[in-house]
């Protein structure tokens, strides 16, 4: 029996006993990184994704039919011009807006079947996502805004402090920890955003435009961060889906370009 | 998310509109201040009430008549236990029927209840009154409450305590009803005198003009006699808020066992003659029957009256006094409570303004893993934050306004020489009953918000600007 299975038994015993209130959320928080996606080595498989608006008398498909296989540690890069749907395909994935029609597997898991709980848990603990505007809830200090998701996830609290430093850490802002987003720059907002998506340790990395809101140099250096998260000098790596209209960008960091157009993929270009 | 996550998030956001949002809670402390200064005014009469009558023992006590044969339809009784007396017909109430009655469940004393008008005199004063026998239980029973002086000494002592209102009346002007105290009064009766046997007295050489035929049918003579009275107390007067209570109201206190002896001819006296002779002892014109408490009444009442005798207490007229309360508390309540309903409307508003004004924020929380329920959460902790916080407020504002209302009345009614009652009161039920009301209000209050909130889509909500 894998580790991962044994683990997870040996916890499902355990937590009978407890009473069913407590065996999802000890569940979720033993759950052991498995890079290997639980689905023939994917993290995200889209099969004829479709996402359908309907705006007065016109319907627009904003995804259509997309069918996309994501691999377990690979650094993806939807590309296309403004409304060519990739912000729509990452919504899809991130379990924020439900498909009209097709499938969309998340480590293994429909979506598509999932309760509106289940996708609340799944942005929670399989997902992190990361804005263009970062999206740091202004009112809270750094700190605060890193350790909401573990409020989420219900993480016991004297586990939170070092969680959070963890995560700061990782991005270079343990100083700005008592900080409100308006007394930190661009860039360390975004940082602050990456560490709150890493927070609860996900395997896949969503990023909409994460340098759309910076300048060259700052954007470089956010980018840098992402892919040392992809990649980094020890531990398993993550699953970063990346979705910008910066072609030099995607080339310099993803494995795979996926160029899209009026909802669907137009080309697939593998660079490693 | 965990309810001490939520509290500490409702916390913060409510800080974060801190006027908007004192603004609400001081809207909802008013309602909860006014909800709880009128039911504080409420219990406050209504303990009043119970303590007036608590004072006068008469929670505890049934009194005993014989029961009258009135034909149907030309008397009315004060009581119907009808469906009890039907079972025993009319008794003698004589000896054998207090030592019967003693020995009921719960019964502590049996006394008889001696009552008859004299003439009290004072130096040149003197007054038709009402005099009546006090049992030495009566000591601790709160009926002499206010008193000045003492209780009498012993059961046998020859002392008396005064009403108020007649001190007064058997004292020159001007002087204080408490100057009675350590004063003698004489009280003229008329007294039975028991005749011997008619057989006996046509034999001795008594001169037959001393009794006449109709007393000496009778077996007791009547005759004017007088005895002197030490004052040991005085009573409150009614003005000063000491009014009698009560149905063993009297101008003149006596102990019980020498008003007892005193031998005073009274109404059963004249009723005992119709009556047959089949009776054993001494024959009462009525009994009062002390029971250990007042849930022992209703059960004593009935025993009695199965027993033939006519029984009489307070508690159906008590019962009749808390419902009224009840109803009175439950106006007062409903119009306190239309200021917690406008205040409600106040934190819808406050609510439904904070959804549009945290759309973004709602949507990141959604973003970042927070189900319908958690954001649902979120705002009833809001509207219950508001509502306990403004509920405390309330609380101690209604509080701070019945004080208010109670020292008003204290100082108009020291101005006027009465003592002033107390009409307020704020008791645990209710300060805990008001909180939890106002959590309650604001909790309603935040259903529609708060399910606005969970119900929207977080991708439109992370577009707002």
């Amino acid at each position: 029996m894998p580790a991962t299975r044994a683990a997870k038994q040996v916890s499902t015993n355990c937590v009978r006993a407890l009473g069913l209130k407590h065996l999802r959320v000890i569940l979720r928080n033993m759950t052991v990184p498995d890079n290997s996606g639980g689905s023939n080595g994917f993290a995200i498989r889209a099969d004829r994704a479709t996402r359908i608006y309907k705006m007065g008398g016109a319907t627009i498909r904003a995804v259509n039919e997309i069918s996309l296989d994501v691999g377990a540690g690979e650094f993806l890069a939807l590309l296309g011009v403004s409304g060519s749907g990739k912000s729509t395909l990452l919504n899809l994935m991130a379990g924020l807006d439900r498909l009209t029609a097709g499938a969309i597997f998340a480590q293994g898991r429909d979506l598509a079947t999932m309760s509106a709980e289940e996708l609340a848990s799944h942005r929670n603990h399989t997902i992190g996502i990361v804005f263009q505007s970062f999206q740091l809830l202004p009112r809270m200090t750094l700190e605060e805004n890193v350790e909401l998701p573990l409020r989420l996830a219900e993480v016991p609290r004297g586990e939170r402090p070092d969680r959070v430093r963890e995560a700061l850490e990782r991005v270079g802002l343990s100083a700005r920890a008592k900080h409100r987003p308006m007394e930190l720059s661009g860039g360390e907002q975004q940082r602050g955003a990456i560490a709150r998506a890493l927070v609860n340790r996900p395997m896949i990395l969503l990023a909409d435009e994460p340098t759309g809101n910076l300048d060259s140099k700052t954007g470089e250096e956010v980018m840098n961060l992402i892919a040392e998260i992809h990649r980094p000098p020890s531990g398993p790596g993550r699953t970063i889906i990346m979705v910008t209209h910066e072609r030099a960008l995607a080339e310099r960091y993803a494995d795979r370009i996926v160029t899209l157009s009026d909802g669907a993929i137009i080309r697939e270009e593998r660079l490693r | 998310m965990k309810i001490r996550d939520l509290t500490e998030l409702a916390a913060r956001n409510l800080r974060e509109a801190v006027l908007r949002n004192s603004l609400t809670t001081l809207g909802i402390a008013v309602g909860v201040a006014s909800l709880v200064a009128l039911l504080s005014l409420g219990v406050g009469l209504q303990q009043l009430v119970d303590h007036s009558v608590a004072r006068a023992g008469l929670f505890d006590i049934v009194t005993v008549r014989p029961r009258q044969n009135i034909p149907f339809g030309q008397g009315r009784e004060r009581r119907t236990t009808k469906d009890a007396e039907d079972q025993m017909p009319p008794r003698e109430l004589d000896d054998a029927a207090r030592k019967e009655i003693a020995a009921l469940p719960n019964v502590l004393e049996v006394d008889p209840e001696v009552r008859f008008t004299g003439e009290a005199r004072h130096d040149s004063n003197s007054q038709l009154v009402m005099v009546s026998g006090l049992a030495q239980s009566s000591q601790s029973s709160g009926f002499l409450d206010g008193m000045a002086g003492k209780f009498f000494s012993g059961p046998d002592a020859q002392e008396a305590i005064v009403q108020g209102d007649m001190a007064k009346r058997l004292l020159n002007a001007g002087q204080a009803p408490d100057s009675l105290i350590g004063q003698k009064i004489t009280l003229r009766f008329a007294q039975r005198q028991t005749l011997p046997p008619l057989s006996q007295q046509a034999a001795t050489d008594a001169p037959t003009d001393a009794v006449s035929p109709d007393e000496a049918a009778m077996g007791f003579s009547i005759v004017p006699s007088e005895k002197q009275f030490l004052v040991v107390g005085v009573t409150p007067t009614s003005e000063a808020g000491g009014g009698q209570v009560g149905f063993n109201n009297a101008g003149i206190y006596l102990p019980l066992d020498v008003a007892e002896n005193l031998q005073v001819v009274d109404r059963s006296d004249l009723r005992n003659m119709s009556r047959s002779a089949s009776s054993v002892g001494q024959r009462y014109g009525a009994l009062n029957v002390l029971a250990r408490s007042p849930e022992a009444v209703a059960q004593i009442e009935s025993s009695i009256a199965r027993m033939g005798f006519q029984a009489f207490s307070l508690i159906d007229v008590t019962r009749r006094l808390r419902t009224f309360f009840a109803i009175f508390d439950l106006f007062l309540a409903i119009f306190g409570s239309l200021a917690l309903a406008v205040a409600s409307l106040g934190i819808i508003n406050t609510l439904v303004m904070a959804i549009l004004e945290r759309r973004r924020e709602i949507g990141v929380l959604k973003a970042l893993g927070a189900a319908d329920r958690d954001v649902r959460h979120l705002f009833f902790a809001e509207a219950g934050v508001m509502g306990l916080v403004g509920g405390m407020i309330g609380v101690a504002l209604g509080w701070g306004i019945g004080r208010a209302i109670q020292f008003g009345t204290t100082v108009y009614m020291k101005r006027q020489d009465m003592i002033a009652p107390n009409i307020w009161s704020v008791p645990w039920w209710l300060v805990l009953g008001a909180i939890g009301f106002a959590i309650f209000v604001s909790l309603a209050s935040g259903i529609y918000p708060a399910s606005r909130a969970a119900k929207l889509d977080p991708v439109e909500a992370l577009r707002y600007e």
